[in-house]
């Protein structure tokens, strides 16, 4: 590392200043942007498009909006791809066409904020095994989608199941695993053409036995739980150093003094966008006990955790976490696998929403992503049976606008809302029914997945020629 | 144990008001006559199902399944309004054999003198948490089957770690079997109590295509060589016992305890449990059953649809987990949730497993009949895939399986559609006790469920 940093510095210092500094010193030249952390922070822009749609309008059906709220005889009004308006009864405009979802069931679509799809895509082979860098415990300099392989046929899978947005998350294995990245879930031949526009960058973290076993039973740090703690601890003080050099810079440079650029470090950038508030950490995370010191480190270097994950014990600290705004993404039936899994409950959601915490079900799991919506069904049955009052309206959220939160995007989708992207799911009966299945499947109000029609039944090229071809 | 029930029966109460709860929870004295009245009853039998039905159990064994009035002087549990089934079984289950995945488990052994002779009836834990959790699923019986070394369970791919191999260094994933008989199953109910076990030696687990492929070296043809020469070795033994004791017979492939344990396999008696994925293997297993003479039942069986009508034919069942359906490893391309409904069709008899070994996951057997019916199944095929065909399969259909006169009372009062997970048990018997449906988790959700207070939670008592 000092050697690298030493002879970038020394490189880019004889090629002049940064851009703002031109216009005041004549000395000064543009960094070349690759050497910039700011000029281009998003190098793999997305080239996402919706695929084609026209305005229409969904009627008659019974839906859940994602706010907590179920509609009768709802209408639903697309148009350019948007929720233009939504209500009980609306007469839809003239002239646009019409979907009878009389006697169906409406959601938005819904949302998985822990997926490993295309990191880890099926078959389950070593030479997809992408999703965990464990060469070093601290890797925030890799990316989740140069991972992403978006032929994995798990993507059309969770369509099926009513997906239209996932958080592609590096593994566990490492303290700082890396960035991810969140992606409208439609067929595409590069990832750039999955990626959400706008939607923030995350850093998964892990916590407990994986880091530890990982490195420890290769000899080296972290071998515990307390070395975990001094590992992220030590990356944040570099983060830190970092992002004051850089600040240092920018500010000489505006003052249009002479200075040379600090040596642009992958990992750091991405510390440093967390430490800016731009790239939101998703922290994996089993046990409460844990989880609380993991937000004091967050405190001592200035950041927020957007979500623990997996977090089985959180019903133990629902207050603290309803207290520092940090969501919670569990499951319902999952536990005992290893021993920080072994106090997981069932009802865990249903009991943070009753602290006023924000909850979400999430899927870890190409399976599970195939019905969130039973997921979600089993823990609010688990709540219900724990004397906890609370409606399908309001678990609908669980999978829809609560990941919407975690993930930083739920001004754009996640909710059956005015203005929003139409990603809307139509059920064939009730979806907290084990019987339900999706009938169509809407990403900005395009038609991505239609039970009865095969035109819209995409199918992974690995399919192609294989038994079954792909039909699931 | 007592107590216990007391108290379960008070925090059910303001939940299931239909139910008395010294009803729902006392469990029958000895020589007491139960009447439950007022249900749908769903018998899985003959019977098949019944309006406002009665059971009359003494003795722990059901007296008769009807309709009319119960008998005088029975003690009558209402359950008006709610679905009575047999009890749910978990078929492939680890349960009793692992408690946390991770830290290892009484399932699978590589040890070239115990194949065969593994016996996993032998260790099984009544002590598990993962039991009482399981009856919460309206689950009372369970399939156990040992696993092949080397065969990945208790290796997780959620969690993000994926193969649990690939990430520890030694972590006795990658372990190669160097044994092609993995062991004989058992079935047990469960009640947590030291009579568990209710049969052992139900089957002969043996795993084909890759695995089996390298537990003979290597390539799949080559475990097909082994098998047709261990059991004709097994046979020899059978034939020329007294020969073989005193030496003077050939030495044959297998130690004596594997040698002995193979017997009731060759001779038909048990079954051969065969973990088959790909079509082209299930039809190389089908043919090896079929010239050895041997009774088989698949496991697996992801692309069974694919050879549905040769099963049929064979009239062999098949265990399998209806929410298998993504080409997850290249011995399942075909997987689709489609296959239990096409087994069917064809003729085949299905049970049904639950993820990762129905052990921790096992309450979710119901939810993955649920999802298969929604993919085509009949409701009533699904209901028996967990219920009366495991227990034919694994021959305990003379005691459970089914709601007829004289077997076991194990029966479970639902609050509506048993497959539905907004459905709950409102009570679980096991030869006609009411089981307690306390468990370490609702425990723990007691325990945390109010975090005020000037004590911390380690001093709350239920």
């Amino acid at each position: 590392m000092g050697l690298v940093a030493l002879s970038l510095t020394a490189c880019a210092s004889t090629s002049g200043a940064g851009a703002k500094a031109g216009e005041k010193s004549a000395a000064a030249k543009p960094l070349r942007a690759g050497l910039d952390p700011g000029a281009r922070p998003d190098a793999f822009p997305t080239t996402y498009r919706p695929l084609p749609s026209n305005d229409f309008a969904i009627v008659g059906a019974r839906a859940y909006t994602g706010t907590g709220q179920a509609l009768n005889n709802a209408t639903i009004v697309i148009r350019s791809g948007r929720i233009a308006a939504i209500g009980e009864g609306l007469e839809p405009p003239q002239g646009v066409q019409v979907v009878d979802a009389r006697g169906k069931w409406v959601s938005p679509g819904l949302i998985d904020s822990h997926s490993h799809l295309g990191v880890y895509a099926s078959p389950a082979e070593e030479a997809h095994s992408d999703g965990n860098e464990l060469t070093s415990p601290t890797t925030p300099q890799v990316w989740a989608e140069h991972s992403v392989w978006p032929q994995d046929p798990g993507f059309n899978t969770a369509r099926i199941g009513g997906v239209t947005t996932v958080q592609v998350l590096p593994g566990s294995g490492n303290l700082i695993g890396g960035r991810g990245v969140t992606l409208r879930n439609v067929p595409s031949r590069t990832v750039q053409g999955m990626k959400f526009p706008g939607a923030p960058y995350t850093l998964k973290m892990a916590c407990g036995e994986n880091p530890k076993r990982v490195y420890g039973s290769k000899g080296q740090a972290p071998s515990t739980r307390m070395g975990n703690v001094a590992g992220y601890r030590a990356a944040w003080i570099e983060a830190a150093e970092y992002t004051r050099k850089w600040d240092d810079y920018r500010a000489q440079v505006g003052r249009g003094e002479k200075a040379d650029p600090p040596a642009r470090d992958l990992g750091l950038d991405t510390l440093s966008g967390v430490l800016r508030g731009e790239i939101l950490v998703q922290n994996h995370c089993y046990r409460a006990d844990e989880m609380a010191i993991m937000i004091d480190v967050a405190k001592e270097f200035g950041y927020r955790i957007a979500s623990f994950h997996h977090a089985v014990e959180a019903y133990k600290i629902a207050d603290l976490l309803a207290a520092n705004g940090i969501c919670t993404a569990t499951w319902a039936g999952w536990w005992g696998f290893k021993l920080e899994a072994f106090d997981s409950v069932e009802a865990n959601v249903p009991l943070l929403q009753a602290a006023g915490a924000c909850a979400v079900i999430k899927s870890d799991d190409a399976d599970l992503i195939q019905r969130l919506n039973q997921e979600a069904a089993m823990a609010l049955a688990a709540g219900r049976a724990a004397g906890l009052q609370i409606s399908e309206a309001e678990a609908m959220a669980w999978i829809t606008a609560n990941p919407a939160k975690a993930i930083g995007i739920l001004d754009q989708t996640g909710t059956l809302e005015a203005g929003k992207r139409a990603d809307i799911v139509i059920w064939d009966r009730n979806p907290f029914s084990i019987y339900a299945r999706t009938e169509k499947v809407y990403i900005d109000g395009a038609l991505t997945w239609d039970r009865r029609d095969p035109r819209y039944q995409p199918r992974s090229d690995f399919d192609l020629g294989q038994p079954g071809e792909g039909v699931r | 144990m007592r107590r216990r029930l007391v108290i379960l029966a008070a925090v059910l109460a303001p939940l299931f008001p239909s139910l008395p709860t010294s009803a729902a929870a006392a469990p029958a004295s000895a020589s007491e006559t139960l009447a439950v009245t007022g249900a749908r009853i769903l018998t899985a039998g003959p019977a098949g199902s019944l309006e406002s039905g009665v059971i009359v159990i003494r003795d722990g064994r059901i007296i008769s399944v009807g309709q009319g009035a119960p008998p005088a002087g029975a003690r009558v549990i209402d359950a008006a309004g709610s679905i009575i089934t047999p009890g749910l079984f978990a078929t492939g289950s680890l349960l009793g054999a692992v408690e946390i995945g991770a830290l290892g488990d009484d399932l699978s052994v590589n040890n070239p003198q115990i194949s065969a002779a593994f016996d996993i009836r032998e260790g099984l834990d009544p002590a598990s948490t993962l039991i009482p959790i399981a009856r919460t699923g309206g689950l009372t019986s369970a399939v156990v089957l040992p696993q092949p070394a080397g065969g990945g369970f208790g290796a997780h791919e959620h969690d993000g770690e994926v193969s649990g191999g690939r990430l520890t260094a030694g972590g006795g994933h990658e372990l190669r079997p160097n044994t092609l008989f993995a062991g004989q199953g058992a079935v047990i109910r469960l009640n947590g109590a030291g009579d568990m076990v209710v049969r052992g030696g139900v089957g002969v687990v043996v795993a084909f295509g890759k695995a089996g492929a390298q537990a003979a070296g290597g390539a799949r043809g080559a475990q097909i060589a082994a098998l047709k020469a261990v059991l004709s070795d097994v046979r020899a033994f059978a034939a020329n016992r007294s020969a073989w004791e005193t030496g003077s017979y050939r030495e044959l492939g297998l130690s004596k305890a594997d040698l002995q344990a193979l017997v009731p396999l060759v001779q038909g008696r048990t079954p051969l449990i065969a973990r088959v994925h790909r079509a082209a293997d299930i039809r190389s297993v089908l043919k090896l059953a079929r010239e050895e003479k041997l009774r088989l039942i698949l496991e697996g069986a992801e692309e069974g649809w694919m050879v549905a009508a040769e099963i049929a034919r064979a009239g062999v069942p098949v265990i399998l987990n209806p929410i298998t359906n993504r080409p997850d490893s290249f011995e399942i391309l075909g997987a689709t949730l489609e296959n239990a409904a096409r087994l069917n069709a064809a003729g085949v008899t299905l049970a049904f497993t639950a993820p990762e070994g129905a052990a921790h996951r096992a309450r979710e057997t119901r939810y993955g009949a649920g999802t298969a019916v929604a993919w085509g199944l009949p409701w009533d095929a699904a209901l028996a895939a967990v219920t009366i065909n495991p227990a034919r399969m694994f021959g305990v259909s003379d005691r459970t399986g089914s709601l007829e006169a004289g077997k076991d009372a194990d029966f479970v009062i639902w609050s509506g559609d048993p497959f539905e997970p907004l459905s709950t048990p409102k009570a679980v018997y096991i030869r006609g006790e009411a089981q307690d449906l306390t468990t370490r988790q609702t425990e723990l959700r007691d325990r945390y469920k109010d975090l005020g207070g000037p004590l911390p939670p380690a001093y709350r008592r239920r």
